[in-house]
């Protein structure tokens, strides 16, 4: 009996060390952060530059954007723009004044103090004549900016303009006096820039006199890589820390519910899609357009790239943007309604057009996709592969195509279609009324409205065929914390990222 | 004298035959420039930053005066100085080549003379058929092989990369270069140990091996005295080939392993159109390749008096 008792208390008690094992291993295995770790992140986007008005591509933004240099204001990883080096503004009751009031203390790397001028000259530089960032037109409004003292910047518009704070969180304030920005840095950032080594890495370390808080870590290490397979190679070896963006589907099974890697999707700005050129035949008609977009299968499109990552949305408008709704019913996958609204548009025997694809992934697998669905609706698709380069030169500057596969990769850019220059040739007159209308409002709630009956519009148009919203996918050791997950227009910030050893 | 020339022309025949070339690939350099949203003024600006806007002759005229003096120009993307990107990417590049060389003749030469002479035995045949499965795979394949165990199974040397210090670090920058020194090597042996055994057999069924065996060497001393020089002269022209073709294939390599040499560099430019680093990667290259030929050349003189005998008599 006593035989009996005892092995009854042995294995409770046994039982209880292992739930009490149990109950202690994750807090033993969540050691304290390391607050001098170095964040070593593997990334396939090197700055071409370190200027992001000198054509530097988005490998700058990935790196310096908020790390290195503020802005006025900032986009925050949930899609809210704060104010940075603006303590507070005002805006006149014509919404044409705008007065910022600069935040005090605040200092350059090179120790110069920050002021109004230095502000005036790193807007001017983006609005400058030979200035390459992409953001320049959505600053046109702007008429005069005045210094008129250190602390006050007055920008004066010539209409209202309600998304200036917002494409002002894309001009970085940099120092007046700096010179060669293309190959050295002077911002205001957590993080000053202490080496570039051209094709290998750019290392940053903290500004001991940031005016805010202190970065969690003791410094980043961008590691650059021409191929992703040497990149999720490297995170395997524990030779980087984090990927910020996974751009190969393949390799997600690597990283996927193994216990040392955490992988996060947050919300892409993204978009895949096949967009035609709207001034020519037969793309000019909106029942060949819809046509087209209810002959393919999106969702098993976007399956066979992504498996169970990214989302289908129906339109240009990711859900991150404030007029984002959702549009996928609009012209949902119904191959016989396809086939019936080419007969009705004249094209009862179908067309063919060349689809010029980019030669990098995932545009060539996309094609043979939208190759084979078309097919089926009597569509004949002839791929021609192009590069990165020709795509600019052909496609973006000579209009010289008829469809072409793109990603477009920022945060409210639904503007491109109120532009009918712009290379898909869109032209709604009441789309570019309600755009250019909406950017005049005198209130958010104004603008969105107008955005999303905008919206609204290019998607019943069928204006492209938006075929899906990448996954943002962020893979880190499971040791790493505190990074941005929805890593908006490609920013990211790397200020709160914790690394336990 | 007569080979300075040579060297010369052939160096500026290279650089018009580029020039034309890489104009006629389709693109204009100026689109590594701009972005989506980029309007008509911002384009036109980036042509006129990098000289697209200008007839192809003003062009042309442009580039052979810097190179007259001496300068490869101005990188059109980054804005910095070929010669000093192609000297810091030199750094990775040319150690690469040469301890991949190194690897490779250590492996190849004592491999191939067994080969020839041993080739009735098991082991000489199976020699050669491993040189010929060395030389069907392609090099790519090699290292990603050598990636997937040594790296990431059993993290004996890194995946990929090059230390941000750099060779201020030799230790780790040699850890770095292991992998793909190894790779290049193995490929390159095989085909060098084809050609050792070729010339070695070449020697063993000649007239002299079998005069010197006659008056009385062994068959060892008779192939290090008299086979190994007369061999060298072919295997030491071969050595110059696979030099410069180790070189300029270092190329995938870099790929691979994501090194930041020559290879990746002459990679990007082509990308992006971004002439000036192109062509400055080009000319180094070709100077480069040029220069080792030279130096085989006279290297098989020192080896062999008869070539340069022949080379008087041909001067007359």
């Amino acid at each position: 009996m006593s035989h009996f008792v005892s092995t009854w208390r042995m294995a409770a008690l046994s039982g209880a060390a292992v739930l009490a094992l149990a109950a202690a291993a994750p807090a033993g295995l969540a050691q304290e952060a390391d607050p001098s770790a170095v964040i070593r992140i593997g990334s396939l986007y090197e700055p071409q530059n370190l200027d992001n008005t000198a054509g530097a591509g988005q490998g700058v933004t990935e790196a310096f954007n908020g790390n290195v240099y503020e802005g006025l204001f900032r986009l925050t990883d949930d899609g809210e723009v704060e104010e940075v080096l603006v303590e507070s503004y005002e805006i006149s009751e014509d919404g044409l004044t705008y007065t910022f009031t600069l935040r005090e203390g605040v200092t350059f790397h090179s120790g110069d103090p920050l002021t109004a001028a230095d502000v005036k000259y790193s807007i001017e530089r983006v609005t400058a004549p030979e200035s390459q960032s992409s953001r320049r037109n959505s600053l046109a409004a702007i008429e005069s900016i005045e210094a008129p003292d250190d602390r006050t910047v007055v920008i004066t518009l010539g209409e209202r303009s309600i998304s200036l704070p917002y494409n002002l969180s894309y001009v970085w304030i940099v120092n007046d006096a700096a010179t060669e920005l293309t190959a050295s840095a002077d911002g205001t950032g957590p993080y000053r820039l202490d080496d570039w080594r051209r094709g290998t890495s750019l290392t940053l370390t903290p500004f001991a006199d940031y005016w805010g808080e202190a970065p969690s870590n003791g410094g980043v290490v961008f590691t650059y890589f021409t191929e992703a397979t040497a990149q999720n190679n490297a995170l395997l070896t524990g030779a980087i820390d984090i990927i910020p963006s996974v751009q190969s589907p393949d390799s997600l099974a690597l990283f996927d519910g193994n216990p040392q890697f955490t992988v996060t999707e947050g919300a892409s700005t993204t978009k895949e899609l096949l967009a035609y050129n709207d001034r020519i035949e037969p793309f000019n008609n909106v029942q060949v357009r819809k046509a087209l977009a209810r002959a393919i299968d999106k969702e098993r499109l976007l399956a066979s790239i992504w498996g169970e990552y990214g989302t289908l949305i129906g339109s240009f408008v990711p859900p991150t943007d404030p007029w984002y709704v959702d549009l996928t019913d609009v012209d949902p996958y119904d191959p016989e309604s396809a086939r019936q609204l080419l007969e009705e548009a004249g094209y009862g025997d179908g067309f063919s057009f060349t689809l010029d694809t980019p030669n990098y992934d995932p545009h060539p697998l996309v094609a043979q996709f939208i190759q084979n669905e078309l097919a089926q609706i009597g569509v004949t698709v002839e791929i021609n592969i192009i590069t990165a380069n020709e795509w600019y030169t052909k496609i973006y500057q000579a209009q010289d195509f008829e469809a072409t596969l793109q990603e477009h990769v920022n945060h409210r850019d639904i503007v491109f279609y109120g532009n009918p220059d712009f290379y898909w040739g869109y032209d709604n007159p009441e789309v570019i009324e309600l755009i250019a209308s909406a950017e005049a409002s005198e209130t958010v709630e104004e603008q969105v409205e107008k955005l999303t009956e905008a919206n609204r519009i290019i998607a019943e148009d069928a204006a492209s065929n938006w075929l899906y919203l990448y996954p943002q996918i962020v893979v880190s050791s499971a040791n790493v914390s505190g990074y941005p997950i929805n890593g908006l227009n490609s920013q990211f910030f790397a200020y709160d990222i914790e690394k336990s050893q | 004298m007569r080979r300075s020339l040579i060297l010369v022309f052939s160096l500026a025949i290279a650089a018009a035959v580029l020039f034309v070339l890489l104009r006629l690939l389709p693109g204009d350099p100026a689109s590594a420039l701009i972005s989506v949203g980029a309007d008509p003024e911002q384009i036109a600006a980036a042509r006129r930053q990098v000289g697209s806007d200008l007839p192809l002759f003003e062009q042309f005229i442009h580039f052979v005066s810097s190179l007259m003096r001496f300068d490869l120009g101005t990188s059109f993307v980054s804005r910095t100085s070929v010669a000093a990107e192609i000297a810091a990417r030199l750094a990775v590049t040319v150690p690469l080549t040469l301890m991949a060389f190194a690897l490779a003749v250590v492996i190849a030469v004592p491999l191939g003379i067994v080969a020839a002479v041993r080739a009735d035995k098991w082991y000489g045949a199976a020699i050669s058929v491993v040189s010929q499965l060395g030389i069907a795979i392609p090099v790519f394949w090699v290292g990603i092989l050598l990636v997937a165990v040594f790296a990431v199974n059993f993290r004996i040397f890194p995946s990929g990369g090059f230390p941000p210090a750099g060779w201020s670090d030799p230790v780790a920058t040699l850890r770095a270069l292991a992998l793909p020194t190894i790779t290049i090597a193995i490929v390159m042996a095989a085909s060098l140990l084809r050609y050792v055994r070729s010339a070695t057999q070449d020697v063993l069924g000649s007239d002299y091996l079998r005069t010197a065996r006659a008056l009385g060497s062994g068959f060892a001393e008779a192939l290090v005295r008299h086979g190994l020089r007369n061999g060298a002269v072919p295997v030491v022209s071969i050595l110059g080939i696979e030099l410069a073709t180790t070189f300029l294939g270092a190329v995938v390599v870099e790929r691979v392993f994501t090194l930041p040499g020559l290879g990746s560099m002459l990679l990007l430019g082509i990308e992006q159109r971004d002439y000036p680093n192109v062509q400055g990667v080009l000319l180094i290259s070709t100077l480069i390749v040029l220069l080792v030929g030279f130096v085989a050349d006279i290297i098989q003189r020192l080896i062999d008096p008869r070539l340069r005998r022949s080379k008087r008599s041909e001067g007359r």
